[in-house]
């Protein structure tokens, strides 16, 4: 991330710089251009989030025109999803996961630098359709169709591309993610003995693989139904809509999972460290993140309770559902009887890690509530159905992202970050972030729709409530731009440890870490001499 | 790797031997091969769930051949409202709708209902009714001895018709259904476009 002076080359120049991050294929450089990219996506799709919750703040239609509103919710959804969060976690994935199983670099360098560089332009393009003729993408972030096939705008073409390419982008990712872990570990690592994090995203990369192609062949389907004559999803040629839905699931059920696992993974390897004990239950652990990715694959009825299926399907999913639970449930009791009777410590990436456990829990809690199929018939459709994944998301893969980013900064740049800045982002943040999304499960439950640009009277005040926070929200996480350019730019040296309990081979090597690591690979397990460890990358 | 980027500064990634270089394009290969077959399976997952739908009967469909008669003698005196819902596909041209829009049907005897149908336009257009049951699970119970959804329809410019239906529900009818919804979409299936010496219709032709 930064210096590494002396791999710059000695031409000097804007024609260098460019050469050197467009040709790199240095896992950390990669992972760092990732990790901006999703900061930058996070702000545009951030900024979307401003304008809806601006367009809410009351009652009646103030600043933006219902057919603009459509196109903030399904941009807002879109770039957050497959620009903000799924970029961050593989942004992690190649700084984090070559340095904890003692690899030198990603096991497919070049193929790793085209993934990241195929991302801003499936980017550019899906944002360029805000500038063309009928607007952006209006349909929502699952693009139903008809809504995205007969009705759709004709810059749906452009997202249909976009979604291709960033689709490319995942799974080559994943790809060379799933063959890192597999071949590049250090030489007697069992998979066993890897860090959860590197467990939780083996899992992910395997959830890529298989659910990404299919989101790739529903809106090649979609194109085909568009212009090529085909009727997949139109009645009158023989087709189902909803067929449309039942593959989008089949992919959007895998997709959610995708967005929180490494999240778990991250909240596995900071709890320890400031619990000051072994992370409880490392096996169950692993366990149960295969049973929630092999559960993600049979509930994605659950979406559609709504659209008259039988009752005994409807029953189906929703038991397959509420199973999900057994497993995430094992996952949050270890997490809990790690910090039990720990030394415990409260370091930002703590109180992230934290807030991880406790909102997402909440999340999960409105997810419970969601798979109970005659409840769900009141639900559906509803602001409460906001609330929920906003709680998984949001304190679930963002808080993990941010306390990833606290976590491991230290290593990246060298620099401690500001402490005091970070507790300040973390109540800020987390306070903001309650009082956004607390409320619409009220809003939800009173019968207020989602992705409507008015509500009723009723709703106002739970709506003013969440758009303050909101407001709240975005400032926070420019407080968090300001704090992490802050700490790359200076700030008390890290030790090579950083953190008094923290353990895995990435807290080996030098802070910052030397561009190339692990060159020949690090004895495993672990050996005290550390020192002599540090001396041969 | 290159020799430009070599200039700029980058070292190639150090590997430990040919053996695992090989184990990771095979392995990244199969990888591949996986995302390639899952997306053909997105595309076999429409034919699959048609046939899932099929042998459990839960899409709605209604069989696409008349069905036989089944006499029964006895009066089960078990009666089911069955409604009737008509509206047209995306840029269909014509009117059409029930006769009549629900009525209370003995479960086993036979009925006859009909649709009212005209053609708006100023050209000869052929369609053809897609019909949908809810509750889902009633569709397999609901008999058609007779249906203008069995053959494409033809309407000339300003034509009007009454098309019958004639069917029967099944003793079979699970208990807790009361209420029958049959539904007809009728889609365009094709137009003749009227030549330039084409004068609009005058005359309405009946077959009533």
């Amino acid at each position: 991330m930064v210096a590494h002076a002396e791999h710059v080359p000695h031409r000097s120049g804007l024609a260098a710089f460019i050469a050197r991050w467009t040709l790199t294929t240095n896992h950390k450089e990669i992972g760092s251009m990732y990790l901006w990219f999703a900061f930058t996506m996070f702000f545009i799709g951030g900024a979307l989030a401003m304008g809806i919750r601006l367009e809410l703040f009351m009652p009646g239609i103030q600043l933006i025109d219902p057919g603009f509103y459509n196109q903030f919710v399904t941009m807002h959804g879109l770039i957050m999803v497959f620009g903000a969060v799924m970029p961050a976690f593989v942004g992690l994935a190649n700084w984090q996961i070559p340095l904890m199983i003692g690899a030198p670099d990603m096991a497919l360098p070049r193929l790793n630098n085209f993934s990241f560089w195929i991302l801003p332009f499936a980017f550019t393009m899906l944002l360029s359709s805000f500038f063309m003729d009928g607007g952006a993408p209006n349909f929502g972030w699952t693009f139903y169709a008809p809504l995205s096939t007969t009705y759709g705008p004709d810059s749906t073409d452009f997202f249909i591309f976009g979604v291709h390419m960033m689709g490319i982008s995942s799974v080559l990712g994943a790809i060379n993610i799933m063959v890192t872990i597999f071949n590049l570990r250090a030489p007697g690592m069992k998979l066993m003995e890897m860090p959860l994090f590197v467990w939780t995203w083996l899992i992910t990369a395997f959830l890529l693989i298989t659910a990404m192609p299919v989101l790739a062949g529903v809106v090649t389907m979609m194109l085909t139904d568009r212009h090529f004559g085909t009727s997949f999803f139109s009645a009158d040629g023989g087709g189902d809509p909803l067929i449309f839905q039942h593959v989008f699931w089949f992919f959007g059920h895998p997709e959610v999972y995708i967005m929180i696992l490494p999240g778990f993974g991250i909240a596995s390897e900071i709890i320890p460290t400031f619990a000051r004990k072994k992370l409880f239950g490392y096996n169950s652990m692993v366990y149960a993140t295969a049973s929630i990715a092999f559960l993600s694959y049979i509930v994605w009825g659950h979406h559609m309770f709504a659209v008259g299926m039988p009752l005994w399907v409807e029953m189906t999913f929703m038991i397959c559902t509420m199973f999900i639970a057994v497993p995430t449930g094992v996952k949050v009791f270890n997490w809990t009887a790690t910090m039990w009777r720990g030394a415990m410590t409260f370091e930002t990436p703590m109180l992230f890690a934290i807030a991880f456990v406790v909102l997402f829990t909440i999340g999960g809690f409105s997810g419970l509530m969601l798979a109970i199929v005659p409840a769900d018939f009141q639900y559906h459709d509803t602001y409460f159905v906001v609330a929920h994944f906003h709680y998984t998301l949001y304190p679930g893969a963002i808080f993990g992202t941010m306390a990833a980013v606290y976590y491991w900064l230290p290593k990246w740049s060298g620099h401690m970050y500001d402490e005091r800045l970070g507790k300040i982002h973390f109540w800020t943040a987390t306070i903001a972030v309650n009082l956004t999304f607390f409320p619409m499960h009220f809003s939800g439950l009173a019968g207020m729709p989602r992705r409507i640009v008015d509500y009723s009277l009723q709703f106002a005040d739970f709506n003013m409530l969440s758009s303050i926070g909101a407001g709240l929200l975005g400032l926070t996480q420019l407080f968090f731009l300001y704090i992490v350019i802050k700490t790359i730019r200076g700030g008390k040296p890290a030790t090579d440890k950083v953190w008094e309990s923290a353990e895995g081979l990435e807290w080996t090597i030098p802070s910052p870490a030397p561009l190339h690591t692990f060159e020949t690979p690090p004895a495993w397990p672990i050996t005290d001499a550390r020192e002599d460890q540090a001396a041969r990358v | 790797m290159p020799a430009k980027i070599k200039r700029l500064g980058f070292k190639p990634v150090q590997r430990m031997n040919r053996t695992t270089d090989n184990k990771i394009y095979r392995n990244a290969g199969l990888l591949g091969v996986l995302a390639i077959g899952m997306f053909g399976f997105a595309f076999g997952l429409v034919p699959l769930y048609e046939v899932f739908c099929e042998v459990t009967g839960i899409n709605g469909k209604t069989a696409e051949t008349a069905a036989k008669m089944v006499e029964t003698t006895v009066d089960s005196g078990r009666e089911v409202k069955v409604q009737f819902l008509g509206r047209v596909g995306n840029g269909m041209p014509w009117e059409f709708r029930p006769s009549t829009h629900e009525f209370d049907v003995t479960v086993g005897q036979a009925n006859v209902t009909e649709f009212y149908a005209r053609n708006r336009s100023a050209h000869t257009v052929i369609g053809q009714a897609v019909p949908s049951v809810s509750p889902g699970l009633a569709a397999e119970h609901l008999k058609k001895v007779e249906c203008f959804c069995f053959v494409q329809q033809t309407l000339e410019a300003g034509e009007e018709t009454y098309m019958p239906v004639k069917f029967y529900v099944s003793e079979d009818l699970p208990s807790d259904v009361q209420t029958i919804t049959l539904s007809y979409t009728m889609f365009k299936v094709s137009q003749q476009e009227p030549t330039s010496s084409n004068e609009p219709h005058v005359s309405l032709v009946s077959t009533i």
